[in-house]
């Protein structure tokens, strides 16, 4: 009973982690390339932030600099729980870190990678057990502790990685696209037991990563980042729905972005018109629609209509290719129960409030 | 059938080139266990050579191993921190530096020895020691070591270890004793193999900075091929074998077994 008791304190110490402030903080090479222009974010206690972008963003480099492991642009800040630790190394930070390649010690067994953190702490061998035990339990390792590094599989290596970081009760858990190295179905499974694990510790967490199905999966927020720039902040949904620009709208879920003028509310496109939702006209906008909005009517009774390009087979959908109804090739995503062939001219309806207009320069 | 003359042709080249190299060693060996190489191996077999050589010269072959020893703690010390501190480092200087340290293996040991003895060769105390040899050994085998430590780091993704343990709150000694040095032990033991064996092996700078009184197991070799009987030199010859072939042999497994890896 008592140790019961235990347990319940190490959980609730956890769910401490820290209130991280990133305050302007950019990164200048010295050979003259900016990696992060100046940057400000707040990121909650407890909250997981998802920093996401195509590689060369970046996204690591802002990591790497809440970590400790580089130094940000004078005038840069990082504060824990509005300390400011700018100055001080990763070591000096108390940060639980997993990195893409893992980096797990291939001199020490599973238990030894998970305890070592422990041990620097000085925390007794009967501590340290303790804590070891409970962390091979929670990330499913039993039975493994007495394993060298190079006989574990890809996915056991990545537990090992995220069990070591959590081992030493870090202010802030830092991931560095922790899931890359693992083939696509592994990576899928664990990125549902990394999001379980994430809310059960209940840790402040950032995730660096590239693939944006694991950032609207595990962020309670998202940041976009492009070319060493934030693009986009907000929750998933938000990113998703109501992208701010064009990069973010295509880089996060797949999106037809149409340009084409509009007359009191209606994009006029070749294939008839289509209602926005907004009054007034514009010689052009940017329209952004995602593909399961999409659906399709009959053609005589559409104010929209298009002629089938091609029909890919997806399993849980078909996607379908429609040309003529706007400038550009529009991709539908519908169930497979609905049937159309090729050559067919089909009638496509879109609600006003799923089309997001975006600001036309991107 | 064309295939087996190509490959019986270069079986042969093979042998003749292992030959080329192996009959001086084998007739040196067997030099220095005749007991009148003249007459030829008829004579008889001895080992008085052996003992005549190690009655005499016992002092340089002490000196030999105990120099190489030195150097090796010198390189071990010395070396390994400063390749830990090169890799992780990085950067513009840490190749500069790297570039210094390397410079002995192209420069001619007479020349590195001249330098050594403009340099101090006016300190006396120091000019007469066995530690001025050990210096010279140690400048000349450092690249060695730095180099194959180097090389593991590169292998093992030092950098990656280094961060990954600096996360869980290791300061850079502490990371360096409990992960680096570890993991670089096969890169740390083939350098020292090879920094053994040189200093072992090492003639030219080792020549021009000995005295009388500080001569290594090579210096001697060339004393006593300038000096002594045949059979003697030869069978000096031999001891130097026998001390060296099995460094030899562990390094190209050492080398192997990371090959293999």
């Amino acid at each position: 009973m008592d140790r019961r008791e235990g347990e319940c304190e190490v959980t609730m110490m956890i769910r401490h982690g820290a209130a991280l402030k990133v305050e302007n903080c950019g990164k200048t090479f010295a050979d003259g390339t900016c990696a992060l222009a100046r940057a400000t974010l707040d990121i909650a206690q407890s909250e997981t932030l998802v920093l996401l972008g195509p590689s060369g963003c970046g996204k690591t480099t802002l990591l790497r600099i809440v970590a400790g492991l580089e130094m940000p642009d004078a005038g840069g800040r990082v504060l824990f729980d509005g300390k400011d630790l700018t100055r001080q190394p990763i070591e000096k930070r108390n940060v639980g870190m997993v990195f893409q390649s893992y980096a797990l010690f291939p001199n020490m067994t599973v238990a030894e990678n998970i305890g070592y953190g422990l041990r620097i702490r000085g925390v007794s061998r009967l501590e340290r057990a303790a804590r070891v035990a409970e962390l091979i339990t929670l990330t499913n390792l039993g039975g493994l502790e007495h394993r060298r590094i190079d006989q574990l599989s890809g996915g056991q290596r990545q537990r090992v990685a995220l069990a070591r970081a959590v081992a030493i009760r870090p202010s802030v858990l830092l991931l560095d696209e922790p899931l890359t190295a693992l083939d696509a179905a592994l990576r899928e499974r664990l990125r549902g037991e990394l999001n379980g694990l994430l809310r059960t510790l209940g840790i402040t967490a950032i995730y660096v990563t590239h693939d944006q199905a694991e950032a609207m999966e595990l962020g309670d927020r998202i940041v976009v980042m492009r070319k060493g720039a934030i693009a986009q902040v907000g929750t998933p949904r938000e990113i998703y729905f109501t992208p701010a620009d064009r990069f973010v709208a295509e880089f996060v879920g797949a999106a037809n972005i149409i340009e084409a003028p509009i007359e009191s509310g209606d994009l006029i496109l070749p294939g008839g018109r289509q209602p926005v939702g907004s009054t007034g006209s514009r010689a052009r906008a940017v329209a952004m629609v995602r593909p399961e909005t999409i659906r399709i009517v009959d053609a005589d009774k559409a104010s929209l209509t298009g002629i089938v390009d091609s029909i890919r087979f997806a399993g849980d959908r078909q996607r379908i290719i429609v040309r003529d109804a706007a400038a550009i090739p529009l991709a539908l995503d519908v169930p497979h129960t609905i049937h159309v062939r090729a050559g067919e001219r089909i009638g496509l309806s879109i609600a006003a409030d799923s089309i997001r207009l975006l600001p036309a320069e991107g | 059938m064309r295939d087996r003359i190509i490959f019986a042709l270069q079986l042969l080249f093979t042998l003749i080139v292992a030959a080329f190299l192996a009959v001086p060693a084998a007739l040196s060996i067997a030099a220095g266990v005749t007991v009148n190489y003249f007459r030829g191996i008829q004579s008889g077999v001895t080992l008085q050579w052996v003992a005549q050589v190690l009655d005499l010269y016992a002092g340089t072959i002490m000196a030999s191993i105990a120099i190489a020893l030195g150097t090796l703690l010198v390189t071990l010390v010395v070396g390994v921190p400063a390749a830990y501190a090169l890799y992780v480092r990085g950067g513009r200087l840490a190749r500069l530096v790297e570039e210094i340290i390397t410079l002995p293996v192209a420069i001619p040991g007479l020349a590195l020895a001249l330098g050594l003895l403009l340099s101090y060769g006016g300190f006396g105390n120091f000019r007469r020691s066995w530690l001025f040899i050990l210096a010279g050994h140690v400048i000349f085998t450092m690249p060695f070591m730095v180099r194959s430590v180097m090389a593991i780091f590169a292998s093992i993704d030092v950098k990656s270890l280094d961060e990954g343990a600096a996360s869980l709150g290791a300061a850079p000694w502490r990371r360096f004793v409990d992960v680096i040095v570890p993991n670089a032990a096969p890169g740390i033991l083939a350098g020292s193999l090879m920094v053994v064996t040189l200093s072992l092996g090492e003639f030219n700078l080792t020549w021009m900075l000995h005295t009388p009184l500080t001569k290594t197991l090579p210096v001697g070799l060339a004393d006593s091929y300038a000096s002594m009987r045949l059979e003697v030199a030869s069978a000096y010859t031999l001891i130097f074998f026998v001390m060296i072939i099995p460094l030899l042999v562990a390094m190209q497994w050492i080398g192997e077994r990371g090959s293999a890896k």
